[in-house]
């Protein structure tokens, strides 16, 4: 019965995070990759990203941990899978390099391809083809 | 945008933060972005609609950045559509086998201590430094 209301926070949380990703520097994939580039002319600057949003965001699941349902009802989607496995090493593994190459993590290519940029369009395009790949040859046991 | 950029990039983060702790403490949910698309598969009703009208306020965002301050997008990245286009594959491979990106693992799972997000977002650091020294003829 709150869906109304729940369509409309992820909307202003989807607003708020493109106004983030942009704020922060990581909408440029030029920095993103001077980030990545420790052995170059190396830019820490994303690491202040990461350490802002974790001490936000720290506090926030502390209080949710203690909290028994969200405040719009329903309950905490809490991920189930807690081991640290091949599927999991190798996926972040491959993650990295496709991040490297792009200098796109999914959240700023989704913003560049709303503003237009070509190179954000095809790497948009081709992550939900390598997204429907691995979802459709995943083991239908494996539901992590 | 290029250069060091201490400020603009804690408050970027502060702004990221504050996103994410409004989604999981309304309605539970974790703001990772790869999760929120792959998830929009096959998803139906609810738990389809609020993926979209998240998804759909980061493409409107990033209008929004072009109109108000196309800089922060960067200039158009020389990298060409072919690398884009294996990149971008690799990025949906990766997120989905390994539950998570920068902001699912990264954001989220370091917030709420996960050592699998830990784990996972040293590995994923570590490999995309290794492609950009390896690209860029560092090694």
């Amino acid at each position: 019965m709150n869906d109304g209301k729940k369509n409309a926070l992820a909307a202003i949380c989807g607003l708020l995070f493109a106004f983030g990703l942009g704020l922060g520097g990581m909408t440029n994939p030029l920095k993103v990759q001077a980030f990545l580039d420790v052995l170059g002319k190396w830019d820490p600057s994303l690491m202040f990203v990461m350490g802002g949003g974790i001490a936000v965001g720290f506090w926030a699941f502390r209080a949710a941990k203690r909290r028994g349902h969200p405040f719009l009802g329903g309950s905490f989607g809490w991920p189930s899978s807690i081991r640290i496995d091949a599927r999991l090493l190798s996926g972040a593994a491959i993650f990295g390099v496709g991040w490297g190459l792009t200098g796109y993590c999914p959240g700023p290519a989704l913003v560049a391809l709303g503003a237009g940029r070509i190179g954000a369009i095809v790497a948009v395009s081709s992550m939900v083809l390598g997204m429907l790949a691995t979802q459709a040859v995943r083991r239908p046991s494996s539901s992590a | 945008m290029m250069g060091f950029t201490p400020v603009g990039s804690t408050l970027g983060g502060l702004v990221l933060g504050v996103a994410v702790s409004l989604l999981i403490l309304f309605d539970g949910r974790i703001a990772g972005i790869a999760g929120i698309l792959g998830r929009s598969f096959g998803a139906r009703g609810p738990e389809l609609s609020w993926r979209l009208y998240f998804l759909g306020g980061l493409v409107v965002g990033g209008l929004l950045w072009r109109l108000v301050s196309p800089g922060v997008l960067g200039v158009p990245s020389s990298t060409g559509l072919g690398t884009m286009a294996v990149g971008g594959f690799l990025v949906g491979v990766g997120t989905t086998l390994g539950n998570g990106c920068t902001s699912g693992h990264g954001l989220c799972g370091i917030s709420r201590l996960s050592p699998r997000s830990v784990v996972a977002t040293l590995v994923f650091v570590a490999t995309g430094m290794l492609t950009v020294a390896v690209a860029r003829g560092r090694l």
